[in-house]
C-alpha cells in the first residue's frame, strides 16, 4: 500500500486554500499532518478522501492509491474506496453518527455493502469492537447513548473491520478528555502495529504527535512549511513557524513564569 | 477574600457540585480549577459569578455574602468579579462594535465622565495589546485571540479584584494561546490581579497558578500548591489525569484508570466516586467516601493516599 | 480603511445585490411607485377635491375617457383620484398595524423571555386566547363594536396581529438570552434595560422583520376585507376595500367602477408579497449560505 499526493491544490472560487505539493503515506506509517486554524491540514485530508469536491471546492493536482488515481473517481467509484480502503474518523465522534439507527446497523450494514454474509458481517463488528476494548453490546445503542471515547473507538473499531489501509484522522481527540485522548491514541497506536494500517493523523497538538507519530508536516497557510522524522523534525526544527509553534505548547514541570 | 463553602448546584438530579469549598486569596494570586468534563469546575465558576444558584452553601466577598446579596452590593460585587468565557467567538454581542462594548460596561458603572470614555477605552485596549482603532471594529472583523483580548479589557474596565477564567484559551491557536496567557501573567501583576482559573490544561495552570484545585464528578479530591500537586499527585485521579497529559516527546500518554470512561453524573457510585475507575481500590473504597485530609503536604480525598503518594516515589526511584 | 476584504460599495455592489435579489428588487420597485404616487397624489391627481367630500351629480358612473381615465363613482367622483388617494390610506393602515402591532407584541415577547416563570406564563395565556380566535373574525367583531371608521379598523387589526409577533420574539430572544454574550453583559453588571433591548432585541429581530414582511400583504387585504363589509372606512373616504365595495353591484354594467380599486389592492398585495418574499431569502439564516 503506498497513498502519493502530488501538487495537491484545493480551490473555493478563486481562493486556494490548499498548496501542497507531495505527501507519501506507506503501510504501518503515521504522518502527523500539523497547523492552526486556517492552515488548510483539514482541507487537505478532505481532498485526500475525495470529500473536497462535496464542499463546494475545486480539486486539482493528483492523489493516487497504489498508482491508481483518486482525483478523478466517480462517486460510485469512492463509495467502494471509501470505508473499505481508505476509513476517516472525525473530532466530533458522536455527531459523524447518524442518530436514528442503532451504531451497530450502521456498522455491519457498510461490512455488507463491501461484500460480507449478515453473519459474517456480525461476528466481524463484534470481534472489531472487542480489539478496542468495547464490549460489543455497545452495538445496539444509539449514538446518544454512548460517551464521546466510546463513539471514537466505535469509528477505529469500524475502520478495523473494514479492514481499511489508509485510516484518515481528523483531530480524533481534540473534543475528548485528557485521560479518554490517552486511550484512543493508545488504539490508534495498536491500529498500525497489529493491523499495518497507515494513517494520516491531523492535529493542531504537537505533543499528541510528537508521541503517536513517525514522520510529521507542519502547514502554514495551505502549504507544508516543514516535514521530517518526528523526532528530528520536533528537537532540531529548521523553519522559524515550526520553533514558534513548539515554544507555544505549555508544558508541565517547567512551572512558573507568572510567579517566579 | 473569596471564601466558597460546602458549595452544592444542582441541575435536576445531577448534583454537579457537591460540597466544594476553597478560598481565593488577595492577589496578586492565581487558583487552578482542574478536571475533565463534567467535574463542575465550569459549574463552580458560574456560581461565582450569580450566572447559576446554587442549593446550598455559601459564597463571601471580602466578608460580604454574595448569594444574599441585593441592590447596591450586588452591583459593587459584579463590579469586584468579573467572569471570561471560553469562547470568544459568541462572548461579544456580533452587532456592537468594540468601542460599545467597552463603553456600555464603563457607563453601567458610572466608572468615568462621558468626556474621558474614548481615553479610556484607547488605554483598555493598549493594556490588553490592541490598537485604539479596533475600537471601530466589529467582533467578526477581529481573530479570536483579538477578540479574548476585547472580552479581558470589558472585564477589566470595571476594575475588578477577581477574574474567574473559565477556560480561557481552550478555543485558541497555541500561538495565541501563549500570547494570552503572557497577557494574564503580566496583567496579574500590574494590578494585582486574583484569578479562578478553570482548565483541563494541567500545564496552563501550573504556569499561572499557586494554587490548585482537582475536581472529579464535582468534588475536589486533591488541593495544594500546584507545583506539587501537578508533579506529584497523591489521588490516583489525579495521577491518572497528570499520566495523561502528552508531553513533546516519543511516549505516547499512558492511559492510567482501568476505564476510561467516566460514570454517569446523574448517579454517582457509592463510596468514593472514582473507586470504578481506580487501579487501588478496595472495598473500604466502595463503601466510605474519603473526605479530604492532609497527605504529603496537600490535602487529599483518598484512603489509599499514602500508598498512592509511596507508590510514586517507589517508581521515580527506578527511574532515576 | 485600506484592505477590506468586503466588496466595494458602489454601482457595482448595487448591480451584484439585484442580482442576487431578483424578488426583493422587483418587490421595492413596486412599493417605492406605489409609495410615490400615495405621496405626490395632491399633485399627481386630476381631481384632487374628489378625494373628500366633492359630488358631480350630472358626471355619475361615466366610463373612462380622456378627463377621467378610470371613469366616475355613482356620486360622479373621479376614481383615477380616489384609487391614488386610496394608495396613502392603505399604506398609513399597513404601517400603523405593523408598529401598533409590533410596540404591543415585541416588548411583551421580550419581557416573557427574559423574565421568564410565572410573567412569561402570563404573557403567552393571554397570547394564546387572542390567537384562539380566527383574526378576521376577531377583527371584524372589534370594528363591530368599536363603531366603523379607518381608525378603529387599524387598531382593530393591530389587536389581532400582536400576538404572532410576542410568540415569535419570546422564542428568539429565549435562545438569544442564553448566549454568552448576553451572560457576559449580566455579569459585567450592565442594567436588565439595557440588557434586553440593546442585545437582546436587536440579536431577535430577524425573525419578527421578516415575518413582518410577509405580513403586510395579509394586513392590506384584511383591511380591505373589513372596508368591503361595511365596518371599516366609511363614505367618502377613499379606501379601496370601500370602493370595491361599491363597485361590486355595478360590475356587469359599469365595470371600470369595482375593477381599478381592485387592481390596485392586487397589485399593492403583490408588491408586499414579494417583498416578504426576498426579505425572508435575504435574512432567514436557514437558507443554504452560498459564499
Amino acid at each position: 500500500m503506498k497513498l502519493e499526493v502530488r501538487d495537491l491544490g484545493v480551490w473555493f472560487a478563486d481562493r486556494r486554500v490548499v498548496e501542497v505539493d507531495s505527501l507519501e503515506l506507506d503501510r504501518g506509517e503515521t504522518l502527523g499532518l500539523v497547523g492552526e486554524t486556517g492552515s488548510g491540514k483539514s482541507m487537505t485530508a478532505y481532498a485526500i478522501a475525495g470529500l473536497a469536491p462535496g464542499m463546494g471546492a475545486r480539486v486539482e493536482g493528483s492523489v493516487q492509491l497504489d498508482g491508481r488515481e483518486l482525483t478523478t473517481l466517480s462517486q460510485g467509484a469512492w463509495r467502494d474506496i471509501r470505508g473499505r480502503r481508505i476509513a476517516m474518523i472525525f473530532q466530533a465522534p458522536i455527531s459523524s453518527l447518524n442518530p436514528v439507527f442503532r451504531t451497530g446497523d450502521v456498522f455491519t450494514r457498510a461490512l455488507q455493502l463491501h461484500g460480507a454474509s449478515k453473519a459474517e458481517a456480525r461476528t466481524r463488528a463484534a470481534e472489531a469492537m472487542r480489539s478496542v476494548s468495547l464490549s460489543p453490546d455497545l452495538l445496539r445503542r444509539y449514538p446518544h447513548q454512548l460517551s464521546g471515547g466510546q463513539a471514537q473507538r466505535i469509528a477505529i473499531a469500524q475502520a478495523i473491520a473494514l479492514r481499511a489501509e489508509v485510516l484518515i484522522a481528523d483531530e480524533p481527540t481534540s473534543a475528548l478528555d485528557v485521560t479518554v485522548q490517552a486511550e484512543i491514541l493508545e488504539q490508534l497506536q495498536k491500529l498500525r502495529t497489529e493491523e499495518g494500517i497507515a494513517t494520516l493523523f491531523i492535529s493542531h497538538d504537537l505533543a499528541v504527535v510528537s508521541g503517536l507519530c513517525d514522520r510529521v508536516a507542519i502547514m502554514r497557510d495551505g502549504r507544508i512549511v516543514e516535514r521530517g522524522p518526528v523526532r528530528e523534525t520536533l528537537t532540531s526544527p529548521q523553519h522559524a513557524y515550526t520553533r514558534e509553534l513548539l515554544a507555544a505548547v505549555p508544558r508541565l514541570g517547567e512551572a512558573g513564569s507568572a510567579h517566579a | 477574600m473569596l471564601e466558597v463553602r460546602d458549595l452544592v448546584v444542582r441541575y435536576g438530579p445531577v448534583v454537579a457540585v457537591d460540597g466544594v469549598s476553597l478560598s481565593v486569596p488577595k492577589g496578586p494570586a492565581g487558583f487552578g480549577l482542574v478536571g475533565e468534563s463534567g467535574s463542575g469546575k465550569t459549574t463552580i465558576g458560574r456560581a461565582i459569578v450569580k450566572l447559576v444558584e446554587p442549593e446550598s452553601g455559601s459564597i463571601e466577598l471580602d466578608g460580604l455574602d454574595v448569594l444574599g446579596a441585593r441592590g447596591g452590593d450586588l452591583k459593587r460585587y459584579r463590579k469586584g468579579v468579573q467572569i471570561i468565557f471560553q469562547d470568544p467567538d459568541s462572548t461579544l454581542d456580533p452587532r456592537m462594535r468594540v468601542r460599545g462594548a467597552i463603553t456600555e460596561v464603563l457607563r453601567a458603572h458610572g466608572a468615568v465622565p462621558r468626556a474621558g470614555e474614548a481615553a479610556r477605552v484607547t488605554e483598555l485596549l493598549e493594556q490588553v495589546g490592541l490598537q485604539a482603532d479596533h475600537a471601530d471594529r466589529l467582533p467578526h472583523q477581529l481573530s479570536g485571540g483579538q477578540r479574548q483580548r476585547v472580552s479581558i479589557a470589558r472585564a477589566l474596565a470595571v476594575e475588578p479584584e477577581l477574574l474567574v477564567l473559565d477556560e480561557p484559551t481552550s478555543a485558541l491557536d497555541v500561538t495565541v494561546q501563549a500570547r494570552v496567557l503572557e497577557l494574564i501573567a503580566r496583567l496579574r501583576e500590574e494590578r494585582s490581579l486574583a484569578y479562578l482559573l478553570i482548565s483541563h490544561n494541567l500545564a496552563v495552570v501550573e504556569q499561572l497558578c499557586e494554587q490548585v484545585a482537582v475536581l472529579y464528578l464535582g468534588r475536589i479530591v486533591e488541593q495544594g500548591a500546584a507545583a506539587l500537586v501537578l508533579s506529584q499527585p497523591a489521588h490516583p485521579y489525579s495521577r491518572a489525569l497528570r499520566a495523561a497529559v502528552p508531553e513533546l516527546s516519543e511516549q505516547l500518554p499512558r492511559p492510567a484508570t482501568t476505564r476510561a470512561d467516566p460514570p454517569d453524573p446523574a448517579s454517582p457510585p457509592s463510596g468514593c466516586p472514582f473507586h470504578p475507575r481506580c487501579p487501588l481500590a478496595i472495598d473500604r473504597c466502595r463503601q466510605e467516601e474519603p473526605q479530604l485530609r492532609e497527605v504529603a503536604g496537600r490535602m487529599a480525598a483518598c484512603h489509599r493516599a499514602e500508598d498512592a503518594v509511596r507508590g510514586q516515589s517507589e517508581a521515580s526511584d527506578q527511574r532515576s | 480603511m485600506t484592505a477590506v476584504a468586503a466588496p466595494a460599495p458602489g454601482r457595482a455592489g448595487a448591480l451584484t445585490f439585484v442580482r442576487r435579489n431578483p424578488t426583493l428588487t422587483a418587490g421595492v420597485v413596486l412599493l417605492v411607485l406605489i409609495g410615490l404616487v400615495a405621496v405626490l397624489a395632491p399633485w399627481l391627481a386630476p381631481h384632487p377635491e374628489d378625494a373628500g367630500t366633492a359630488t358631480h351629480p350630472f358626471q355619475v358612473l361615466r366610463p373612462p375617457s380622456h378627463s377621467h381615465p378610470f371613469g366616475t363613482d355613482l356620486v360622479g367622483r373621479d376614481l383615477l383620484t380616489r384609487v391614488m388617494y386610496g394608495a396613502r390610506l392603505s399604506l398609513r393602515i399597513v404601517i400603523e398595524v405593523l408598529l401598533l402591532a409590533g410596540l404591543i407584541g415585541i416588548p411583551l415577547g421580550l419581557v416573557a423571555a427574559y423574565a421568564g416563570g410565572a410573567v412569561d406564563q402570563v404573557i403567552m395565556r393571554i397570547t394564546d386566547v387572542f390567537l384562539a380566535f380566527p383574526a378576521l373574525l376577531l377583527s371584524l367583531a372589534i370594528s363591530f363594536v368599536l363603531t366603523p371608521s379607518v381608525g378603529n379598523m387599524t387598531i382593530a387589526i393591530a389587536v389581532t396581529w400582536w400576538p404572532w409577533y410576542t410568540r415569535l420574539v419570546r422564542g428568539e430572544a429565549a435562545s438569544v438570552i442564553t448566549r454568552p454574550y448576553v451572560e457576559s453583559a449580566q455579569t459585567l453588571g450592565v442594567s436588565h434595560t439595557r440588557v434586553l433591548f440593546r442585545h437582546v432585541l436587536p440579536n431577535s429581530m430577524t425573525p419578527v422583520i421578516v415575518q413582518m414582511s410577509l405580513d403586510a400583504g395579509g394586513i392590506l387585504l384584511t383591511a380591505a376585507s373589513i372596508s368591503f363589509l361595511g365596518l371599516g372606512a366609511q363614505d367618502p373616504t377613499p379606501e379601496w376595500g370601500l370602493m370595491v365595495s361599491q363597485g361590486a353591484q355595478y360590475f356587469s354594467t359599469q365595470w371600470w367602477f369595482v375593477t381599478f380599486a381592485g387592481l390596485a389592492i392586487l397589485l399593492t398585495a403583490i408588491a408586499f408579497n414579494l417583498i416578504g418574499d426576498g426579505v425572508r431569502e435575504l435574512l432567514d439564516p436557514r437558507r443554504v449560505i452560498t459564499r
